[in-house]
């Protein structure tokens, strides 16, 4: 056990799936960096450095730079998939997946059910998402919804760099394509991760935090501001459970319903826009199969239904914060029923 | 280094290119019958026409290599050595097509004989190919992979992209560009800007233009490119002038393009006739040996499109089955 950041828990993960299994590669831009050009070897490990190091150890046979061109490397990823190797591809940003979606969700996603279940397709795709770098509308935005649609896909959104190593782990053993979701803002954050390799399951939400008043439902970044907001609101009386979902395919239903039930009163905290989004789904989820039990309506809080935006003050109000979730859990709290005799 | 020459294959190679040929025309003629009488659903796109591009590849490759093909995709998944009747099953919805149903006419694959599928969606198949000559340049398997595009795929851009990432990689890829002339009702006259062959060249990839309706032009030139993949030397591209019988989609009225050209690509250009005349002038094989294959053919054919209409559509429960490995 020791301290690793978000980045390292990613880096470690791979290079210990490598060293098991000979069949993982990777590849992506500049993903090892420097391919053609003058300067260092092993130049960049991708635009945030997180697979640098692993081409010394690997090889460039296993370590692939790819031109900027992902309909053409996306897809040889998941036909390399199909034909015996376990690749992970890293897609840059989830925005530019408008350039290689065919290969994800009409190929990949398509292979197992459409040939009778003859097919697997054991591909990672690893990709940054989230706002809070100032990098504007195609730089910064969520999209796990538009994955979770798609039947075929598991998506993962790993909220530390404890769970971000075993649900790498995870991903890369898993048969299923996998869309592995990196919150850009988390790179840098450090916790006690465990050295030797693990895996956390995909379909089970994790608690990180137990309490009787309300329950946090969230996912990813959010699970850290949420943790904020219970640990502060503990002081004030106010127990919170927040359900770190993990995974949004497969979704821990039971878990979801399970504290709905417990607690009476839910917040959703969803860093994406809000329509046709996790949050919706899991407020229809739990009216469909918890509504006896609530006993105030669920509040969601997600980005406004606006791209993200640039200027520092318009990005600072477009994103959940602690401040939004806590005046949430305290609306939940507040409220009371009225009878109408 | 010499390429082998398809004139000079034995009698037994001759006899089995001549037999998937005809396999493929009796399926496509079939199924064109079957479809107009209202027993197959769904969408169906043929290959009768275009039988010698799909054979002359295939002879050269085991199932070890992979292709990837289009939504006119039977006669790739014939001569890559799908079982034909688990196809026709398939082309009908049942339970015991070679895609348990689930996938279609668009969709048959067998990844144990190296079909990577038919593929619905337009210049779907390039970049799944560069994947496939990854893994066996990666694993080292000896194997090639061959992505066949019409000339409506040759313009999307995951095609392009193609070109670049197996040149850059240096993958064991083909890329088979099959101009029938029409990507549904538009001519490739028109919609091809350029040439495939300059293209080709300018992704620093040898090219080379054949006659798709001479499976010995064919045969020849995929030789030629296959080995080149085989010996690590690349990728290359493939432009074979072909032509369709049938209309883009079955129930096409083929409003675009006249009578009169059809029926003489018919009688002139017809890759069985061709053959046949090629292989009986040159006395490699005699008209009996050809009836007798086509006879077979034939029966083989009526065989499978009477099993498949009478077997069973997938029950209820398999609607929920097979998305994930696991879940």
């Amino acid at each position: 056990m020791s301290k690793k950041t978000y980045r390292q828990a990613i880096n470690e993960a791979l290079a210990q799936e490598m060293r098991r299994d000979p069949t993982v590669i990777f590849m992506g831009e500049d993903n090892v960096g420097g391919m053609g050009a003058p300067g260092e070897d092993d130049a960049w490990g991708g635009v945030l450095g997180v697979t640098k190091g692993l081409m010394p150890e690997f090889g460039r046979e296993r370590c692939l730079d790819t031109p900027i061109s992902e309909s053409a490397f996306i897809g040889a990823a998941v036909g390399a998939a199909a034909t015996g190797l376990r690749p992970v591809a890293e897609l840059m940003f989830v925005d530019f997946m408008g350039v290689c979606f065919d290969q994800i969700f009409n190929q990949a996603a398509k292979f197992r059910y459409m040939f009778g279940g003859k097919a697997v397709t054991p591909v990672v795709i690893r990709t940054m998402y989230g706002a809070g770098f100032r990098a504007a509308s195609q730089h910064s935005q969520c999209l796990y919804p538009l994955f979770t649609h798609i039947p075929g896909l598991k998506v993962v959104m790993p909220s530390s760099p404890y769970e971000a190593k075993g649900l790498l782990t995870q991903a890369i053993r898993d048969d299923d394509p996998v869309i592995f979701f990196e919150h850009k803002v988390l790179y840098d954050d450090e916790e006690e991760v465990p050295d030797d390799p693990y895996t956390l399951p995909f379909g089970e939400a994790n608690l990180t935090r137990e309490g009787d008043d309300v329950a946090i439902v969230t996912l990813g970044r959010m699970v850290k501001l949420s943790n904020e907001v219970a640990d502060k609101l503990e002081g004030d009386g106010i127990s919170c459970t927040v359900v770190d979902l993990r995974t949004t395919s497969p979704l821990d239903e039971d878990t979801i319903i399970e504290c709905a039930e417990e607690t009476g009163r839910v917040v959703v905290v969803d860093e994406a826009n809000p329509r046709c989004s996790m949050a919706t789904d899991i407020s229809a989820l739990i009216t469909q199969n918890a509504f006896g039990a609530l006993k105030s309506p669920i509040k969601m809080v997600t980005a406004p239904h606006t791209p993200p935006p640039f200027a520092p003050e318009l990005e600072d109000i477009y994103i959940p914060t602690p401040a939004k979730i806590e005046a949430a859990v305290r609306e939940v709290v507040a409220y009371s029923r009225e009878v109408v005799a | 280094m010499m390429s082998p020459s398809g004139m000079q294959l034995p009698r037994e190679e001759l006899v089995r290119a001549y037999r998937m040929m005809c396999d493929i025309r009796h399926f496509e003629d079939s199924v064109h019958d079957e479809f107009a009488a209202g027993s197959i659903p769904g969408f169906v796109h043929l290959y009768a026409g275009e039988e010698a591009s799909a054979v002359g590849f295939m002879m050269h490759l085991n199932d070890a290599d992979r292709i990837a093909s289009t939504h006119r995709g039977h006669g790739h998944c014939i001569a890559k050595g799908c079982d034909v009747k688990a196809m026709m099953k398939e082309i009908y919805g049942r339970a015991d097509g070679l895609c348990g149903g689930k996938g279609g006419s668009m969709h048959i694959a067998d990844l144990t004989k190296g079909m990577m599928g038919a593929n619905g969606i337009v210049g779907g198949g390039p970049p799944l190919i560069c994947g496939a000559a990854l893994s066996a340049k990666t694993l080292k398997t000896g194997g090639v992979a061959v992505a066949f595009v019409g000339d409506g795929g040759s313009n999307q851009g995951t095609t392009l992209e193609s070109y670049n990432l197996a040149k850059v990689w240096n993958l064991p890829a083909i890329f088979v560009v099959e101009d029938n002339r029409y990507a549904e009702s538009t001519a490739s006259a028109w919609s091809v800007g350029g040439s495939q062959l300059k293209r080709a060249e300018g992704f620093g990839m040898p090219g080379r233009k054949v006659d798709g309706h001479d499976f010995f032009d064919v045969y020849d030139a995929a030789a030629e490119a296959i080995g080149r993949a085989r010996n690590g030397e690349g990728p290359s591209l493939v432009h074979v002038e072909t032509y369709r019988y049938y209309g883009h989609f079955e129930g096409d009225a083929i409003t675009y393009r006249t009578p009169e050209e059809e029926e003489q690509m018919k009688t002139q250009k017809d890759c069985l006739k061709i053959f046949s005349q090629r292989v009986t002038e040159t006395g490699l094989l005699d008209a009996s040996a050809l009836e007798e294959v086509e006879a077979e053919s034939r029966s083989l054919i009526e065989q499978a499109v009477a099993e498949a209409k009478a077997a069973p559509a997938p029950g209820p429960d398999k609607l929920l089955t097979d998305v994930y490995v696991s879940y």
